[in-house]
């Protein structure tokens, strides 16, 4: 009695709600929307962060002085989701559901990026990521509307391949216990063990940590040639500083699998030389990057990560794409970025059919203090590792591919 | 024989001294909370805070002080610090008595957890604000950088780490003596009894009661100067910490002064020993060993009934 | 039940029952409200209707809505035998905590409920269900009976409403029964109830066990509206903030913990944007509010109200007597 009456006006509610659906508009909204969804305080906070929300302007004010496009107005909002899954959960699904957002950029931490992936596939709105490592993103856990915007865990694995082949054969890992430091500490040991070395043991830590004395004594009492750090941002910092006051850097080679400049930056030369870096943007590789870089740091005081540099790219090229397909309708802009090569004087590449954007990868090694004119000049580049090896072959279990 | 279970007898060492540097972190900030809730009847929760505090203020006169005042090159250093903020913070603890706990005192002893409570939020608060999460770097003060090595032993001994230890235990050490041994001490325990036959032989009772929880706040500050360079200075760190201490004090059984020393030694042995066979169940050893306790003795193990 | 809280209940209700035909007011926001407002009254079942101080109600919380998250994806349970299951596990790990805190009394007993809590804490980072940093994403929210498909904002709503006002009445009616009315003996004044004859411990941790699995209710509610349950339920925050909504609102009212919740979360919602000021404003109105105004806002309000029905009345009496 009571329930059949409430199903019956459930139904009912649910029947207009369905016929009372807007059909596809030009502009939906009559508005361009754009959310920078990041790290404004935590671990992840100074590679992407505010950073992150200058880049998505510098792209804005690039593409359109006057900020429109097509005749409508282009919206930037932005909010801190602290790496957390269910802050960056909630705050998409309001923002789709209510602010009229249109696509989420940036998205760091890989926890946080799939839960704005999960909610952009049932809102079928778009999300662009330039933050998150994990390879799972292009794999088993794929969307049809994200990009994968600037580096995944393969890359990074990858790029340790010289060093394995050049005899570093032991390895030991210190991993940042979520998903992001077990799909990077899994692409690595891959690497490792195809090129014939063994992996030894590992350990994994609280994400974020902040001590990390027993984590690594662990990994000098392994005897392991090489300590991998399959962490990021604050972590690794703390990790190599106190891998240093343990004297552990004397013996063992510490390889941190993911830095960012920023990082270099907060370290110093002095604790950071010689480290062997893998990235996919350096501000200091030619003269496009020189340039755009040169402008970023007028604007936010410091030279941009890479993090930083996808955010740029990734916004520019929606609004291109959005320009050539005259609509957002988010099917016709993600056929479009997937079938149009990108060239945008910071990235050069193709994406792929599962969201992956497929570009070079760049081995540097940290300068010494004496080989560095100033601030920021901290790379020297040892390898270019291109595309089509650096990016991880196409896989089934991505609902996307065939 | 340890190789049997995969462990080098450095690895052990190494985890147990480790485990002994958190031991001595547990050991000064259950201290303080014992102290607290043996005179005061409450149950600092803002303790956490006032560790991150010192922590704090230390990292403020190492690398902030000079610029505010227009002097950059302008520092406090380490060893200032190590006296400065836990009388700092102190201060700060004891005009919070008199402002605020004050007031609760003839209420149900709840009414003090909640306010310290609130407070541990707003201290948090604010300083999440102003700094972030991230964390700050304070670096070890130069005299104790580098560290020795035991040859023999395949060991690497950072000297800041030994201090760590060494300096908890002298304070620790000290107070015990202070509270058991003294006069003051005896006051103390005699206000802990009973506090209204002490005012009737003309002692300050109110006057004893706000300084002894600037004490325990100081030690609580003092704990954080001495983390500061081993654990990032960051607006959580005392959040994080303040529940494994409540499950060490409620172990060693609230009110006991020595109990409370010893017990956040021990687990932090047993937390260290754990990393080492059973390293997931590391962060868990502390609740399950209380759960143990308090089915078998809920007093606590050094604790009266109260 | 006075005429005036009949009228206010059934303005709440219309309030209520509207909210998906408005623009006003985003439905899943009030969705967190529902979920948190039966969250809050449960635990005010304990705090304030027994006296019980519990700082680990999380979990019972965030525990259900674990359960209740895995059920719904990984067994495909429907979201009403989903949130059953969720119920069940609160009801058992209630007993479980209950019987080991109860045997302590006021300062001893939160620090316990606070550590065991910590127990399931680090129970849910390790095991694998529960996804560590990541959580249970993607929860589906399933068709009700089998039928009604809650992936529709509208239907999950409703839904969510009668499952709080089931739960609500339920609190209403154990708080105005002969159970409950033991429960506030105890809360008074233990011993006495004790010479009375009654056994206060099993009335305690029968007590316990209904907030426990209540609150339950509502993390299973939560994990469904959201579609997800993550470490942030089980953390210690989580029943830092339980205790603060109650208190805020009113412990000993059966509205206070709704007005506390709306409070709070109002006030997290709003201020979210600008850092961490929303910890730093709960945290000053809470420190004000155990300092001066220890009933709470309905707490004072009706306190307010009841002095200002007596001056009336006196002044009636003294006109009466001219």
């Amino acid at each position: 009695m009571k329930r059949n009456t409430l199903t019956k006006a459930v139904a009912a509610i649910f029947v207009a709600a369905a016929a009372s659906s807007s059909f596809a508009q030009k502009i939906s909204d009559d508005v361009v929307k754009i959310g920078v969804l990041t790290d404004m305080s935590g671990t992840y906070s100074d590679l992407a962060g505010k950073g992150s929300v200058v880049a998505a302007e510098m792209a804005i004010e690039d593409y359109s002085k006057s900020k429109t496009i097509l005749g409508k107005k282009i919206e930037l909002i932005s909010a801190d989701h602290q790496n957390k899954a269910d802050i960056t959960a909630n705050k998409a699904r309001e923002w789709f559901d209510k602010e009229k957002v249109d696509v989420i950029v940036d998205l760091v931490t890989t926890s946080a990026a799939l839960a704005a992936m999960e909610i952009g596939e049932q809102k079928n709105k778009i999300t662009l990521n330039s933050g998150a490592a994990s390879l799972d993103i292009t794999r088993s856990k794929c969307t049809a509307n994200n990009v994968h915007w600037v580096y995944d865990t393969y890359n990074l694995g990858k790029s340790r391949e010289a060093l394995v082949k050049a005899g570093k054969k032991s390895w030991f890992f210190v991993t940042a216990d979520y998903a992001f430091g077990h799909n990077l500490e899994r692409d690595t040991a891959q690497i490792v063990t195809s090129n014939g070395g063994t992996v030894v043991g590992s350990v994994r830590h609280p994400f974020p940590g902040s001590d990390f004395s027993s984590f690594l004594l662990k990994a000098q009492s392994s005897g392991a040639q090489v300590i991998g750090l399959a962490n990021a941002g604050q972590d690794t910092i703390n990790s190599v500083k106190q891998a240093a006051e343990f004297g552990i850097s004397q013996k063992q080679t510490i390889v941190p699998l993911l830095t960012f400049i920023t990082d270099v930056h907060s370290l110093g030369l002095k604790a950071a030389q010689g480290l062997s870096v893998a990235e996919s943007f350096y501000w200091d590789l030619n003269d496009k990057t020189r340039a755009w870089s040169k402008r970023f740091y007028d604007k936010h005081k410091r030279m941009p990560s890479m993090v930083h540099a996808g955010v740029y790219s990734s916004v520019m090229n929606y609004l291109k794409a959005i320009e050539s397909t005259k609509t957002d309708d988010t099917k016709a802009v993600m056929d479009k970025l997937k079938s149009t090569p990108i060239d945008d004087g910071l990235f050069k590449g193709n994406i792929q059919v599962n969201g992956k954007f497929s570009h070079d990868f760049y081995v540097f090694e940290v300068k010494k203090p004496n080989e560095s004119k100033g601030p920021w000049d901290y790379y020297k580049l040892v390898a270019t590792i291109p595309a089509a090896e650096a990016s991880a072959p196409l896989d089934k279990s991505c609902k996307l591919v065939k | 024989m340890l190789e049997a279970f995969g462990i080098t007898p450095q690895a052990l060492i190494a985890q147990l001294l480790v485990g002994l540097i958190n031991g001595s972190f547990y050991a000064i900030l259950s201290l303080g909370l014992a102290i607290i809730f043996g005179l005061l009847n409450v149950i600092n929760f803002t303790h956490g805070a006032q560790y991150m505090l010192g922590a704090f203020f230390a990292w403020i006169g190492l690398t902030q002080v000079g610029n505010w005042l227009g002097m950059p090159d302008f520092s406090i250093n380490y060893w200032v610090a190590l006296v400065a903020a836990p009388l700092l913070v102190g201060a700060i603890g004891i005009v919070m008595e008199r402002l605020m706990l004050k007031r609760l005192y003839h209420l149900d002893h709840l009414y003090g957890l909640l306010l310290t409570f609130g407070l541990a939020l707003v201290i948090e608060g604010m300083f999440r604000h102003w700094y972030g999460i991230s964390g700050e770097s304070y670096s070890v003060p130069e005299a104790l950088q580098g560290g020795f090595r035991l040859e023999s032993f395949g060991l690497f001994l950072p000297k800041y780490r030994m201090w760590v230890i060494v300096a908890s235990l002298a304070v620790c050490i000290a107070t015990w003596y202070m509270i058991e041994r003294t006069k003051l001490g005896n006051y103390l325990r005699a206000g802990t009894e009973n506090p209204k036959l002490l005012q009737a032989l003309g002692i300050n009772v109110p006057l004893m009661i706000t300084l002894t929880y600037g004490f325990g706040v100081a030690l609580a500050a003092f704990a954080g100067v001495l983390a500061a360079p081993v654990f990032q200075v960051n607006p959580v760190m005392g959040s994080n910490l303040i529940i494994v201490v409540f499950a060490v004090v409620v172990i060693g059984g609230m009110g006991s002064i020595a109990g409370s020393i010893v017990t956040g030694l021990a687990l932090g042995l047993l937390e260290g020993l754990t990393k080492v066979f059973y390293p997931e169940a590391s962060s868990m050893v502390i609740f399950v060993v209380m759960a143990i306790v308090l089915l078998v003795r809920p007093a606590g193990l050094f604790g009266k009934e109260k | 039940m006075s005429a005036n809280t009949r009228i206010l209940y059934t303005v709440l209700l219309a309030f209520l029952a509207v909210v998906p035909f408005q623009d006003f007011v985003y439905i899943v926001f009030v969705m967190k409200l529902l979920c948190f407002a039966l969250f809050a009254s449960a635990f005010n079942l304990l705090l304030g209707y027994t006296g019980l101080l519990s700082f680990g109600h999380a979990a019972f919380f965030g525990g259900a809505a674990y359960v209740t998250a895995h059920a719904s994806k990984a067994w495909g349970l429907s979201p009403e035998l989903a949130i059953l299951l969720g119920m069940f596990y609160a009801c058992v790990t209630g007993y479980l905590f209950g019987s080991l805190a109860i045997r302590r009394q006021g300062i001893y007993f939160a620090m316990i409920t606070l550590a065991l809590s910590q127990l399931i804490f680090f129970l849910a980072l390790q095991m694998k269900f529960t996804g560590g940093e990541d959580g249970i994403q993607g929860v589906p929210r399933g068709y009700l009976f089998r039928f009604i498909d809650l992936s529709s904002d509208t239907a999950m709503y409703y839904f969510v409403l009668v499952l709080f006002l089931v739960g609500f009445l339920l609190i209403q009616r154990t708080i105005h029964s002969p159970f409950g009315q033991v429960l506030k003996s105890i809360r008074e004044n233990e011993p006495r109830a004790i010479s009375l004859g009654y056994d206060v411990k099993q009335f305690k941790l029968l007590a316990f066990v209904i907030s426990a699995t209540l609150a339950g209710m509502a993390g299973s509610m939560k994990s469904l509206v959201f579609q997800l349950a993550t470490l942030t339920d089980v953390h210690w925050h989580m029943s830092g903030e339980v205790v603060l909504m109650t208190i805020l609102g009113g412990i000993g009212t059966l509205l206070g913990p709704i007005v506390g919740a709306g409070l709070v979360i109002g006030l997290q919602n709003y201020l979210a944007g600008i850092g961490s000021f929303s910890t730093i404003v709960l945290g000053a109105i809470f420190v004000v509010c155990v300092l001066a105004f220890r009933r709470g806002i309905v707490g004072e309000w009706l306190a307010y109200f009841e002095r200002y029905q007596e001056s009336k009345d006196r002044r009636g009496g003294y006109e009466q007597n001219k």
